[in-house]
């Protein structure tokens, strides 16, 4: 082992030592001290977040089960930045309800080990180690989710997650060990080579496939989804749908654009062809009636995953890069969205559409950011969504693919209405009883206006883009 | 390109000025807002003027009008090989609307300052005003189709905030949803040609892909997708976007609803600048059109005919004035549409575009007028209604007189604008197809007579007892009526075929006698029809819409259209998908945990608490989506 190697797990290690520390600080804290761990914790990720821009090394360790690349390192970098904003949003959460529960830093240290696993998932140059970081990427977001135990919502969502996250994690099994029976290998860059589209190795990918599919809550594998959102609290929803669903995109997207000059590319081409279109249209359909804000972004999320698709149809350094960039500014867009609805919910436990009536008299800086969310989750230039859905359209058009281009456009048109009734009810509409106004605390605004900035600077400086497009060549 | 420097301010001011008055909404007073804004429109005013001077004055250069790029800029690098840019491209058509639009937006920002005074959310106003006109700017000078559609979408914002801008009236609300939605529809259709066609041809860029040498063309035109050639459905698509935003049938339901914004807006937006923004886009792709392929352009001509025939049946039904007034805007877009499609590439041939740019430019005067004068008789009567007005030339003097002129400008009476911009477009319709030759010259009777019917039942007819005397408006309302009014009665004597036709050369316009006769003709009975049945009250009109019965009804209700799109959103959106997939939700869903239907009380009653049994389902689910793809995908599609 060389000192070499070591750095190419920098990113990990980091991780692990932050997890680490803030643990161990922990237990020298007593009573309302415990709260100062809150600040520190922000601290010390940012200070892992920073130091994961400095220049990324390449190679392969471990025989090949571990790799990293600039776009791995960045992938990572992407992600740091949503768990950093989920933490910061967070915060005057976990000091209100989790101090005196004296469980603090647990709540970092799973939802830290979580971010580890994705962090592995991504890394992974073999099965083995993908399923691991899966494993460990899913477990303690099941644990969070049901973190207010003394909730039964929450505890429910918890149970929920686990249970249909054993289900896909057996599938996936299932799926890896056919493959491995019929290639005698783990390892992904020999398995592209050696794949030629057996109807058992389709069995095996179709198993393995429908495992991430789960965590990116694709139709028909999305059921979990608004239990889990609606149930699970906020800042671990909004960890859910877009950390989560992030890693799953990026690791699915190794595989998928990887495997695609094999012999699987007619399979996968229909697979994702069909379940774009029910992820969108299903997603769309049932975001329209729901009340309940969690709910609706939960479903909202299935949709947008339904979009995440599209770019996967062309196969050139474009659609690489269309995706990676909707993730960023999907991270951006729906955590505005989710910050502004757990502020309200922290603040006052509504979460109900019509709550919201007449918010924007009462709380106008929040209406703001939420009306930013919600017109860039619906992709209204000159947002950043326009930019990120306009470049995933651009990946299909280049693929030929007229009917579905028209189809993903037809949702988009009934996404903007759904987006436009909270617009309503936030601008238009007048309440008897609207919510008082309410300061929202520092780190909350702190990472308010992080997205807002995000959603702003994203779609209108170009260099972001070009960047991420240039890691992809 | 030297010289032309100063255009980016003509975009770049209303934009500051929104960021200033918009963020400072609360803090600064109404009418320092209103003035910050009115100033900066008419410096841009100024400079469009300018810009205007430097590129017509000296005459056209030999080999015709050049496309002048003074800005340019690369925004964004898709790939190697498409990248978008923005920038500013003038040439006759662009600095044609650059000037349309700063008249026209000067003047509704002067009237504004009289007719929006103590509103509240005065300011706000002012802050949309100036988005409006940045992004009105924006969209007419963009140097590619990525920039206008950019800007075409935040047009299309401010128009939503504006429709919208009496938040606390449910149909004004109403409208603007419906404006943003149905518009928002279009312009989707707008996106995949602008995707097909940039992905066929390779850029975005105007000046690129309407080269004359045709290789854009030739690319996208070569590959054909079920029957016809890409180019013909990207063209269609973008015509699709165009006639969103224009109002043409039948995506026009918006533009009616949205007369319930505030008057002057109705002027500038839906009247003058944004509606006539499909023509223009028509227009600016003219080139594509022309060389690429005959169908689209055919049905670009038979939409605006037909349109413009439906509007103007539906105008002289309507009882407020605002929505005859919408009507008749839609019938005149048509006829600028019908233009365009009507038209040849070049020479004599090239009428109907000339034809089209002119109509458009005086359209925007006349109509503007039109808005701004009903504005003041609304602000004198407190209503819309035609029934509670009659009488009122001896109240609204001025009013009255810049009405008239608007009137007979749009009628098309000789030496008023209107009638030299009609005359080239019967022309040029005449030239290509004698019915729609015919539809031309029916529409134009029928808009003499909707328009003097509203002229006549506000200012003549019975006088109606006011309860407070209407009195005249204030300075600041009538000034711009009375410009509006001189130019619309002199815009008509500018020879534009010297400065706008397709092929880039000037024309001399001249008059064909014979149509004008004709069409004069017929619009002259039309005003006298509506003066026979409107200069005195009577009982003739109710006669003849009682005597014309289903017929009559049908035009009041706008021919069932917006009855249509509900029945088809509500019963097939809603009833038929939406409720469904709801009803799953609720019932199956979350039907255990809500304890409905017998056999889930059941279950749940067996498996207490937590497990309410339907992670089963969710799993039984998961596991037939499995199944189903593993089914569809290897034993299906493998036979």
């Amino acid at each position: 082992m060389k000192w070499d190697d070591i750095l190419l797990m920098r990113h990990e290690l980091q991780l692990l030592a932050v997890i680490l520390i803030v643990t161990c600080t922990e237990i020298y804290l007593t009573g309302k001290d415990k709260a100062r761990v809150v600040p520190f914790a922000i601290a010390l990720f940012t200070l892992h977040m920073v130091a994961g821009w400095i220049k990324p090394e390449e190679g392969m360790w471990f025989g090949g089960m571990f790799r990293t690349t600039p776009l791995i390192h960045m992938r990572k970098n992407i992600l740091d930045l949503g768990v950093l904003i989920v933490l910061l949003q967070t915060a005057g959460w976990v000091k209100k309800q989790l101090v005196d529960e004296n469980r603090v830093s647990e709540f970092y240290l799973l939802l830290w080990s979580s971010l580890l696993g994705m962090y592995y998932m991504i890394s992974s140059g073999d099965l083995l180690m993908l399923f691991l970081g899966l494993e460990l990427s899913t477990l303690p977001i099941a644990a969070l989710a049901a973190y207010e135990v003394i909730r039964l919502r929450s505890a429910e969502s918890g149970i929920k997650l686990i249970l249909s996250a054993g289900l896909a994690s057996a599938i996936t099994l299932m799926g890896i060990s056919f493959l491995y029976g019929s290639t005698g290998t783990y390892a992904i860059p020999e398995l592209i080579k050696i794949l030629s589209g057996t109807s058992l190795e389709n069995l095996g990918f179709l198993f393995f496939f429908a495992g991430l599919a789960f965590k990116i809550s694709l139709v028909p594998f999305h059921f979990w989804t608004p239990d889990v959102y609606e149930g699970a609290p906020t800042g671990v929803a909004a960890y859910l749908s877009v950390v989560s669903k992030g890693s799953a995109v990026f690791i699915l997207m190794i595989l998928l654009l990887g495997l695609t000059p094999g012999g699987m590319t007619e399979i996968w081409t229909w697979t994702l062809y069909v379940l774009a279109i029910l992820t969108m249209t299903i997603g769309n359909l049932f975001a329209l009636r729901q009340r309940n804000l969690k709910r609706f972004l939960a479903f909202s999320s299935v949709a947008q995953a339904g979009f995440i698709l599209l770019g996967f149809f062309s196969t050139g350094p474009d659609g690489m890069a269309s995706i990676i960039y909707f993730v960023l500014v999907y991270i951006f867009s729906n955590l505005a969205a989710f910050g502004v609805v757990h502020a309200i919910s922290v603040e006052t436990g509504k979460e109900d559409i019509g709550d919201y009536d007449g918010l924007y008299r009462a709380n106008p800086l929040l209406s703001l950011v939420m009306l930013l969310a919600v017109f860039s989750l619906a992709g209204i230039p000159p947002l950043a969504g326009f930019f990120g859905k306009f470049f995933l359209f651009m990946s299909v058009a280049s693929a030929g693919m007229y009917v579905l281009l028209f189809i993903a456009v037809v949702n988009t048109v009934v996404s903007l209405y759904y987006y436009l009734l909270v617009v309503r009810a936030m601008f238009l509409r007048k309440s008897e009883a609207p919510l008082a106004y309410f300061k929202s605390d520092a780190w909350m605004r702190a990472s308010l206006v992080i997205c807002v900035i995000g959603i702003l600077a994203l779609g209108v400086w170009s260099g972001v883009y070009e960047y991420i497009y240039q890691l992809c060549v | 390109m030297e010289g032309y420097n100063y255009t980016i301010w003509i975009v770049l001011l209303p934009f500051l000025v929104f960021l200033v008055v918009g963020t400072g909404s609360l803090r600064i007073r109404p009418i320092v807002a209103g003035w910050i804004g009115t100033g900066s429109i008419l410096i841009t005013l100024a400079l469009s003027l300018m810009c205007a001077w430097n590129y017509f004055g000296a005459g056209a250069p030999e080999g015709g009008w050049q496309t002048l790029i003074p800005y340019d800029m690369v925004w964004l690098r898709f790939n190697d090989t498409l990248q978008v840019h923005m920038g500013i491209l003038l040439d006759p058509i662009s600095v044609m609307m650059l000037v349309v639009i700063s008249v026209v937006s000067s003047m509704v920002h002067i009237y504004s300052l009289g007719y929006m005074k103590g509103e509240a959310g005065f300011a706000r106003y002012y802050a949309f005003l100036s988005l409006f006109s940045f992004s009105m700017y924006g969209l007419v000078l963009a140097t590619n189709l990525f920039q206008i559609y950019f800007f075409w979408e935040l047009v299309g914002i401010s128009s939503y905030l504006l429709i919208g801008f009496y938040y606390d009236r449910h149909s004004a609300v109403a409208a603007a949803k419906k404006a943003f939605i149905v518009t928002r529809f279009a312009d989707f259709g707008f996106m995949i040609g602008i995707l097909l066609l940039s992905w066929y041809t390779g850029t975005f860029d105007f000046a690129t892909l309407t080269s004359p040498d045709g290789a854009a063309i030739a690319k996208a035109a070569s590959v054909s997708f079920m029957g016809a050639s890409v180019l013909t459905w990207a063209l269609v698509l973008i015509f699709i976007g165009g006639a969103g935003k224009s109002a043409m049938f039948p995506l026009h339901i918006w533009l009616p609803d949205a007369m319930e914004g505030p008057t002057p807006v109705s002027a500038l937006i839906h009247a003058a600048t944004m509606v006539v923004a499909g023509v223009y886009l028509v227009a600016r792709l003219f080139p594509l059109y022309i060389f690429g392929d005959a169908t689209a352009l055919e049905v670009v001509a038979w939409t605006g005919a037909f349109t413009s025939l439906f509007a103007a049946i539906i105008a002289l039904t309507q009882e407020d004035i605002k929505r005859v007034l919408a009507y008749s805007t839609m019938s005149q877009i048509g006829y600028m549409m019908l233009a365009l499609g009507v038209s040849g590439s070049g020479g004599e041939e090239g009428l109907g575009y000339t034809a089209s740019m002119f109509h458009l430019f005086t359209h925007a005067m006349f109509k503007a007028l039109l808005f701004l004068g009903a504005g003041a008789v609304i602000h004198a009567v407190h209503s819309n209604l035609m029934d509670g007005m009659g009488g009122l030339r001896r109240y609204l003097p001025l009013t009255h007189a810049s009405f008239l002129v608007a009137c007979l400008a749009i009628a098309g009476i000789p030496p008023f604008a209107g009638f030299f911009s009609k005359d080239e477009i019967l022309a040029a319709a005449l030239h290509k197809d004698p019915v729609l030759f015919g539809t031309a010259l029916l529409v134009a009777g029928l808009t003499a007579l909707y328009m003097f019917r509203l002229y006549f039942r506000i200012f003549w007819g019975e006088n109606k007892s006011y309860a407070h005397p209407p009195h005249e408006a204030p300075a600041t309302m009538w000034v711009p009526l009375m410009i509006l009014a001189a130019l619309s009665a002199l815009v008509g004597f500018i020879p534009f075929g010297e400065y706008v036709s397709p092929d880039r050369l000037p024309h001399a316009s001249h008059l064909d006698m014979s149509i004008a006769i004709t069409a004069t003709a017929v619009s002259v009975l039309g005003i006298l029809t509506a003066m026979w049945l409107y200069r005195k009250p009577s009982g003739v009109p109710a006669r003849i819409s009682g005597g014309l019965g289903a017929l009559y009804r049908a035009a009041y209700r706008k021919f069932y259209i917006d009855e249509i799109y509900m029945g088809v959103t509500k019963n097939i959106l809603f009833k038929g998908i939406s409720s469904p997939v709801a009803w799953f939700d609720r019932h199956v869903v979350d039907g255990a945990m809500n304890g409905i239907g017998w056999v889930t009380a059941r279950v749940s009653k067996e498996i207490k608490g937590l497990q309410s049994g339907h992670v089963q389902q969710y799993a039984l689910g998961f596991m037939l989506g499995v199944l189903a793809l593993v089914f569809v995908f290897i034993f299906w599609l493998k036979q």
